[in-house]
């Protein structure tokens, strides 16, 4: 008897074994993220992690990074490799290649580090990277981060929720947004000095007080167990998981709690193209391309990884709500 | 065998490097996350620095005398239109993986595609009518389509322009070359005039 199966394979699905053996590795990271993350010890290395020379910190922070509570939920995602996730950035201040920020991000120097937190709030102050980490829960999240460019990566970061932070500041009721700043030095981030540059530095950022506040929004130091290399924003940056991955800012200087919605760079650059809230939304093109899909990375030659974009990336049910009412063609 | 000869061989030899550069770097998996923009995007560029290499053989062989050029004119021609060629086909196989309904789509959500489309066009058009039958076939004419090249110039240009995000840096150095080139060819014209008139 001839069982016919339920799903039929097309020939292009069929796996190459070049792309074969990619996914053994995929699933020994996947294994790995969470060995990691229970493994003590500072700064455990497991030896498929491809070395990227720039994640390396001070002793305190991998230990802390180590000791981070793991990630409870099931990942249905794969994982986008360590090498690619440290290797293919936006980050304009070290160039606008996406090698770029790998190799000359090595200017930039993350330790010590402090960040001012400024405007209405009962508490403000430059703070030590090291005292604000004491005061917070550092946890490993498994996103999914969305370019605006429309490729996709999945990756499993160390942080602390924003909110958890921010509430210790005590904001006062004229705090409706949070407005967070890039560091600017163009001997450390030489693109900042570069004259055809068409973004106003330093880095801008923000989000609504509520947005800050979602439980989803994070402030990360550290990805696949270790600390944040200089190319991923070291030594802090934001996670926002359902907006463009532009809004989540990095090597954060400057938090600001504010009255008033902030500028934010790309706004500022081009606002027909990128809006405040640029959530992620399949419904709303960019207007030089469109966005129902999106290239989910690492993409195969002859298997271009296409996939739909999912209204807020996917996290429809923690975030809809706080949008509820706006019209979100005009507020892209 | 003669020089003009061997010069051929080593500038087509020159010109093929960097096809074989990221040819090997595909096969040896060196491209990161996202092979198929690489390489997209690295044919592209160098289809235009072999326009811009074409087009600036005139001024050399007439300021520079660098007569011994001359020759090699439509290879380097016929090398732009190869590197366009291969990356109109990359950007076909590896970004819309042949799904040429969302070519069409892309053509009118994208407008740099749109105004990079008619460039290759002309390129092939100039390729095809490079040989030197067809030179004596078009006669007068062929002087006039093969100004086109200027036009595919710009619309590269635009091409590239209309991709800017963060930098204008090479929108601006390829603004400035195809300034110069055309430039030249004002100058030229007129320092002809002036020397008909005496």
């Amino acid at each position: 008897m001839f069982i016919k199966p339920s799903n039929r394979i097309r020939e292009s699905e069929i796996t190459p074994e070049s792309v074969y053996r990619e996914r053994r590795r995929f699933m020994q990271l996947t294994l790995g993220a969470g060995a990691l993350a229970a493994a003590s010890g500072a700064g455990a290395k497991p030896g498929f992690v491809a070395d990227a020379g720039a994640a390396v910190g001070p002793d305190w922070l991998k230990q802390k990074i180590a000791d981070a509570e793991p990630y409870g939920e099931k990942v249905t995602d794969k994982l986008t490799p360590y090498e690619h996730v440290t290797s293919y950035n936006n980050f304009y201040e070290f160039g606008y290649d996406k090698s770029d920020p790998a190799k000359h991000s090595g200017t930039l120097q993350p330790h010590p580090w402090k960040v001012e937190i400024a405007g209405h709030a009962e508490k403000t102050g430059a703070f030590n990277l090291e005292d604000l980490l004491a005061k917070v829960t550092l946890r490993e999240r498994v996103y999914r981060l969305r370019c605006v460019e429309a490729w996709s990566m999945v990756i499993p970061w160390v942080g602390f929720e924003l909110g958890e932070l921010l509430k210790q500041f005590k904001p006062t009721s004229r705090a409706k947004y949070v407005a967070f700043t890039t560091l600017l030095d163009s001997k450390q981030m030489p693109e900042q000095a570069s004259r055809f540059s068409t973004i106003d530095w330093p880095y801008r950022e923000g989000l609504r007080i509520d947005e800050a506040m979602n439980p989803l929004t994070l402030l990360a130091v550290g990805l696949y167990g270790k600390p944040l290399p200089n190319q991923n924003g070291a030594p802090l940056r934001l996670v926002v998981p359902w907006k463009y991955g532009f809004k989540s800012i990095k090597s954060i200087v400057k938090i600001e709690f504010t009255e008033k919605q902030p500028g934010t760079s790309w706004n500022v650059r081009a606002p027909n193209e990128y809006g405040f809230y640029a959530n992620v939304n399949p419904e709303v093109d960019h207007p030089r391309w469109s966005q129902a899909s999106e290239r989910r990375l690492p993409s195969g030659l002859f298997s271009p990884n296409i996939i739909d974009t999912q209204m807020f990336n996917g996290y429809a049910d923690e975030v809809a709500h706080l949008y509820k009412g706006m019209d979100l063609r005009k507020h892209y | 065998m003669k020089a003009v000869t061997w010069r051929r061989l080593f500038i087509f030899m020159v010109a093929l490097a960097p096809f074989g550069w990221i040819f090997y770097r595909t096969i040896s998996q060196q491209l990161g996350a996202d092979p198929a923009k690489t390489i997209v995007l690295f044919t592209g560029e160098w289809a235009i620095y072999f326009l811009f290499a074409s087009l600036a053989v005139t001024p050399l062989v007439r300021s520079a005398k660098w007569r011994w050029l001359m020759p090699h004119r439509r290879m380097l021609g016929l090398f732009a239109l190869f590197y366009a060629l291969c990356h109109v086909a990359s950007y076909l196989v590896f970004i819309l993986g042949l799904d040429f309904s969302r070519f069409f789509a892309e053509l009118v959500k994208r407008p740099y595609i749109t105004a990079g489309a008619p460039a290759v066009l002309i390129l092939i058009a100039l390729g095809a009518t490079s040989t030197k039958a067809m030179m004596r076939r078009l006669g007068k004419r062929w002087q006039s389509l093969h100004r086109l090249v200027y036009v595919a110039l710009g619309l590269a240009w635009v091409h590239v322009l209309w991709q800017v995000r963060s930098s204008y840096f090479e929108a601006v150095i390829y603004g400035i070359l195809a300034a110069l080139l055309l430039g030249y060819r004002l100058y030229w014209r007129q320092k002809m005039a002036r020397k008909k008139a005496l």
